[in-house]
Formats: structure tokens, C-alpha cells, sequence
């Protein structure tokens, strides 16, 4: 390991890349029996327990660099350390997954594919980056990426070019999805350290690629971030909610193994 | 000319040979009918046992424990999907399809397993679902491995050999809760209290004494099945009331024993006219999980009329 600065760019960087798919796949988790119909219930859940493995992957680094055992820094850390955007953690709809569930597909069709459009960016400069376990790791998530790119690609296609309702609900989903999507794309307060550390390129560099690749879809929008600056720990309530329903069993009984 | 008595003969001998009948293969009427019945129930209680158990999937008490259970679930929803495929077939001839399905499910015309209308309050109680609820699946599906009817064994096959990884998921979480705190013992306890009665009810009363009505008589002529209802139950406790008590735990019968006279279990009989009412929709969770179907059912179904609408074909990509 290089200097201090090093480590701690190389820490908070993993944080991102692992809270992202953790909140993500939670996010997807809470579809399970509620997807449009059984054959994308199955391949869905596919992907979300993908994103939640790739998670794990991170997470094993970030216990190796010494930041606390897995399950403690999943299920034990408060919402102000977590350093995923803001994008993943927005709920699917309305009601919870076990009352009311008025789950937005459009919403979840458009954030996947955009998210895992931003994620291939981000992944390709990392497998550039300083640091090889982290470029091992990434080239591993990369291959299953591959698959859920194609199936949201696949599903972002077909709905957008479909009955007027899918494509207004479709465009109403792109306009809250880019609203958040500059969220993604930030490291946060100390991305520019990253930047000169060679752990990964420019922001500007990374979302100019991502947009090269969607514009073949002539898609007008720009990307802010609306809601919070996940990077930087400032987050929704919505964020609060999840990690309170996904740790509810793990914090019942202190000390337990599970 | 053969006379349709000739052609129930010739069915019969086939299947009493051992031969396996095939979608496209000549079958009477209340053999496919009898199939469809127990097919779709089959397939549909997939998908229904999912939604228990997926009321833990987002809370599973840690990332490993997130994973196991989210692919459990996940099997559970392939093989519901997997045997409303074999039903369709049977069904297309009458010109019903999965829609029908699950418009029967809405209307309460079409059944599903009685334990999936029962209430999972905690953690244990996905640790017994996946222990002795799929326990309870395996020996009656490797029972119907057999079946005369082709597809549906080919499914079953397929499907046996996966519930054998959820049973080790399910004695993965019961081990930790057993050897874990006074907390998690108590928890595990009280599920296993909790399911108990239903556990039992799972394979079906004994004759059609209990309920008033039994398929078993038709489905065991037809080669649907080669055991009854009362022999699985049996084999069930054979396997698991000595793992229970293995593990320090107890169970709500002070009647059950095995009586060596007769090698058989006797235990306290379940209530028959509850389980008729459960199965008919008057369980505990009954509507509140179909309710939860239905909604799922109808946020989607732009998304069904946008897919038949779509220019952009799966397949060309």
C-alpha cells in the first residue's frame, strides 16, 4: 500500500462502487413476486442477487483494507456513511414491498439500464486504475454486467417504442432518472484527488462517454443531482427506510451470528 | 374403427406398462382434466409459496444469508413458471391459457397449498419453511417422480433437484438460530410451534372422510401418484420429528410416537374442517397474499399491452 492520501481515495472509492449495487440490488429484492410477469420475476431476481454478489466482492476488499467485517458494514452503519447516490436508493413506487406496492416499471427499466450504462463507464477506467485487486475484481463483475446490460437494454427498447402509455410513462421515468443520474457520475469531495492518484478519470470524461453512447437514442436531457449528494453522505429519508427494514433482523439480537 | 372403448384400453395398458403419455398423445378427458387440476395448483402454489418467504428476502440477516434466500425464492418462482408451462400445453386444446390461470387464481377457483396462506411473523419462520415446508415438498414430488404423464416428471425432476439445496438452506438458518442465543431459540421455537399443524395438513387428510372429497383414488388409478396421503405424512415424520428433537427442540403433540406395532406414527389429527376452510381461502394470509398477487397483476398490465404491442422483437436481438 502507497501513502495515507492513496488509501484513503482507494477506501471511499470502493464505498461508492459497493453501496451502489448493495442499495440497487436491495432496491430489486423488493420486486421479487411483483415483476410484470414470472419469466422477468426469475431473470430479474437473477440480476439483483448478480449485483448484490458483485456488492460482496467490494465489500470483502473494503474488509481487507481493515474497515470492519462485511455484515458489519452492511448491516451495521448509519446512513450518513453510506456513499451510494442517490439514484439507487429512491424507492420503486409507492407503499412498501409488503403493503400497497405501487411499483413503477418504467422507473425500474430506466434506472437499471442507465445505471448499469454509467456502471460499464465507470468499470472500464477502473480496470485502467493503480490499484490490481481492485481492477481483478472489477474485471470479474464486469462479464455478468455484460448479461444485464443486454436485458435492460432489451427491455428500454421495446418499451419506448411501444403503446403511447409505455412511452410517456418511459419519458416520465427518464426525466426523475436524470435528475439524479449526475449522482452517479460524482466521487465526491475528494474526487479529484482520485482523479490524480490514477484510481479512475474525470468525471466530465466518464459521463461525456456514457452520453456518446446513449445518444444513439437522441435522448435530450441533462444530468443533475436533485435530491442529495449521496457521494458526500447526504442522502434521502428513503435511504434511512431501507437500511432500517434490511438490518431489522440483524440488529434484534446484539451479538447474535445469524 | 376403434371404439372408444378400445381406445380407453389401449391408454390403460400403457400406462399400466409403465409408459409415460406425452402432450400430443391421445388422452381422455378426465385424465387431462385431472392433470390441469393438479398441475396448475402445483405450479400456482409456486408462485404463492413465494411471497411467504419473500417477505424475508430484503430483511435476511446478513449479505450471505440475503443471497441464499433471494435464489430460493427465485427457484420457487422458476419452478412455478416451469409447471404453468406443462399445464398450458394441456391446456391449449381447450383454448385456456396462463391468463386463465391466473384469473382462476383471482377467483378463488383455483387452490393453492394450504401452508402458503399462513402467516411468517419472523425469521425462524423462513428458516422452517425452507427446512421442513420444502422438506415436506420433497418427499411428496420424489413420490410423483414417476407419473404417468411425461413433462410433468421431466419438470419434477428438475425441480426435486433443487428443493434438496433449499432444505440444506433452510437447515443452514435452523442451525445457526439452534446453536445461537436464548432469543433465537425461543424464536425458532415458537415457528416451529406455529407450523406444526400445517405441516401436517400439507400431505392431505387420510381418506376423503376428513373433507368430503379426494382426487387421491383417481390420481393413484391414473398412475398420477403411487402413494397416499397418509404414507407420505408418514415418511415425513420418519425424516424430520427425529432431527426436531435432535436439536433440543419440541413439538406441539404430546400424543406423537412412533408405535412399533403397527411402524407407524400416531399423532394428533389436525383439524380437517379448518384445512378445508384455509384451502378455500379463509386463511390466515389468504387474501392478503392474493391481494398482493393482484396488484402485481394489475400495476403491470401496461407493460403486457405495451410487450404485445412492441416493435422491437426479443428474439431479432
Amino acid at each position: 500500500m502507497e501513502s495515507l492520501e492513496y488509501r484513503e481515495c482507494l477506501i471511499e472509492l470502493i464505498y461508492q462502487l459497493a453501496d451502489d449495487d448493495f442499495l440497487l440490488a436491495y432496491r430489486g429484492s423488493e420486486w421479487l413476486g411483483l415483476a410484470p410477469h414470472i419469466e422477468e420475476d426469475v431473470a430479474f431476481a437473477s440480476i439483483s442477487q448478480d449485483l448484490m454478489g458483485h456488492a460482496a466482492l467490494y465489500y470483502g476488499l473494503l474488509e481487507e483494507l481493515g474497515e470492519g467485517k462485511i455484515d458489519h458494514l452492511t448491516h451495521n452503519r448509519s446512513p450518513d456513511y453510506f456513499r451510494n447516490a442517490i439514484l439507487v436508493e429512491l424507492p420503486n413506487g409507492t407503499g412498501t414491498y409488503l403493503e400497497n406496492p405501487s411499483y413503477d416499471w418504467a422507473f425500474t427499466v430506466v434506472r437499471n439500464y442507465f445505471y448499469t450504462l454509467a456502471k460499464k463507464v465507470r468499470l472500464d477506467s477502473i480496470k485502467k486504475s493503480s490499484y490490481e485487486p481492485l481492477q481483478h475484481i472489477v474485471q470479474k463483475i464486469s462479464i455478468e454486467m455484460s448479461y444485464h446490460m443486454m436485458h435492460w437494454e432489451v427491455w428500454f427498447k421495446q418499451l419506448i417504442s411501444s403503446t403511447a402509455e409505455a412511452k410517456s410513462r418511459m419519458e416520465e421515468a427518464m426525466s426523475i432518472v436524470f435528475a439524479e443520474l449526475g449522482g452517479v457520475f460524482s466521487y465526491g469531495r475528494i474526487g479529484d484527488r482520485m482523479e490524480r492518484l490514477s484510481l479512475i478519470e474525470s468525471e466530465e470524461v466518464l459521463k461525456e462517454r456514457w452520453m456518446v453512447y446513449l445518444n444513439k437514442e437522441n435522448i435530450q436531457y441533462s444530468m443533475k443531482m436533485k435530491q442529495g449528494d449521496g457521494r458526500n453522505g447526504i442522502h434521502t429519508p428513503h435511504l434511512a427506510e431501507a437500511l432500517a427494514t434490511l438490518s431489522e433482523v440483524y440488529q434484534s439480537v446484539a451479538t447474535a451470528e445469524w | 374403427m376403434i371404439t372408444s372403448n378400445e381406445r380407453m384400453d389401449h391408454f390403460m395398458n400403457r400406462i399400466n406398462s409403465g409408459e409415460k403419455i406425452e402432450a400430443d398423445d391421445w388422452m381422455p378427458d378426465d385424465y387431462r382434466e385431472a392433470l390441469i387440476r393438479l398441475i396448475s395448483m402445483h405450479g400456482i402454489s409456486e408462485i404463492m409459496g413465494a411471497l411467504p418467504e419473500k417477505e424475508w428476502v430484503p430483511k435476511a440477516p446478513s449479505i450471505y444469508r440475503k443471497l441464499a434466500i433471494m435464489a430460493k425464492v427465485q427457484d420457487e418462482m422458476g419452478h412455478g413458471q416451469l409447471l404453468l408451462r406443462v399445464a398450458e400445453d394441456l391446456m391449449e386444446p381447450l383454448g385456456r391459457n396462463r391468463d386463465d390461470i391466473m384469473k382462476d387464481l383471482f377467483s378463488g377457483k383455483l387452490k393453492f397449498h394450504n401452508v402458503f396462506h399462513m402467516k411468517a411473523p419472523t425469521w425462524g419462520d423462513a428458516g422452517v419453511i425452507a427446512w421442513l415446508v420444502d422438506g415436506a415438498a420433497i418427499i411428496s414430488q420424489t413420490m410423483m417422480l414417476g407419473t404417468s404423464y411425461g413433462p410433468y416428471g421431466r419438470a419434477l425432476k428438475r425441480i426435486c433437484a433443487e428443493e434438496v439445496f433449499h432444505a440444506q438452506h433452510g437447515e443452514s438458518i435452523i442451525m445457526a438460530l439452534a446453536e445461537g442465543t436464548k432469543e433465537q431459540r425461543t424464536l425458532l421455537q415458537d415457528s416451529i410451534n406455529r407450523w406444526w399443524t400445517s405441516l401436517l395438513m400439507f400431505f392431505g387428510p387420510k381418506t376423503n372422510v376428513e373433507t368430503g372429497h379426494s382426487h387421491q383414488d383417481k390420481n393413484m388409478r391414473y398412475k398420477l401418484r403411487t402413494k397416499t396421503n397418509e404414507q407420505l405424512r408418514q415418511e415425513f415424520l420418519t425424516k424430520y420429528v427425529p432431527r426436531v428433537w435432535a436439536l433440543g427442540l419440541t413439538i406441539p403433540d404430546p400424543t406423537l410416537k412412533f408405535d412399533e406395532e403397527t411402524s407407524e406414527w400416531q399423532y394428533q389429527q389436525p383439524d380437517w374442517e379448518e384445512f378445508k376452510k384455509i384451502v378455500t381461502g379463509h386463511g390466515p394470509k389468504s387474501k392478503e397474499r392474493l391481494a398482493l398477487r393482484m396488484r402485481s397483476y394489475e400495476m403491470n398490465s401496461w407493460v403486457r399491452e405495451a410487450l404485445g404491442t412492441s416493435k422491437v422483437s426479443n428474439i431479432a436481438r
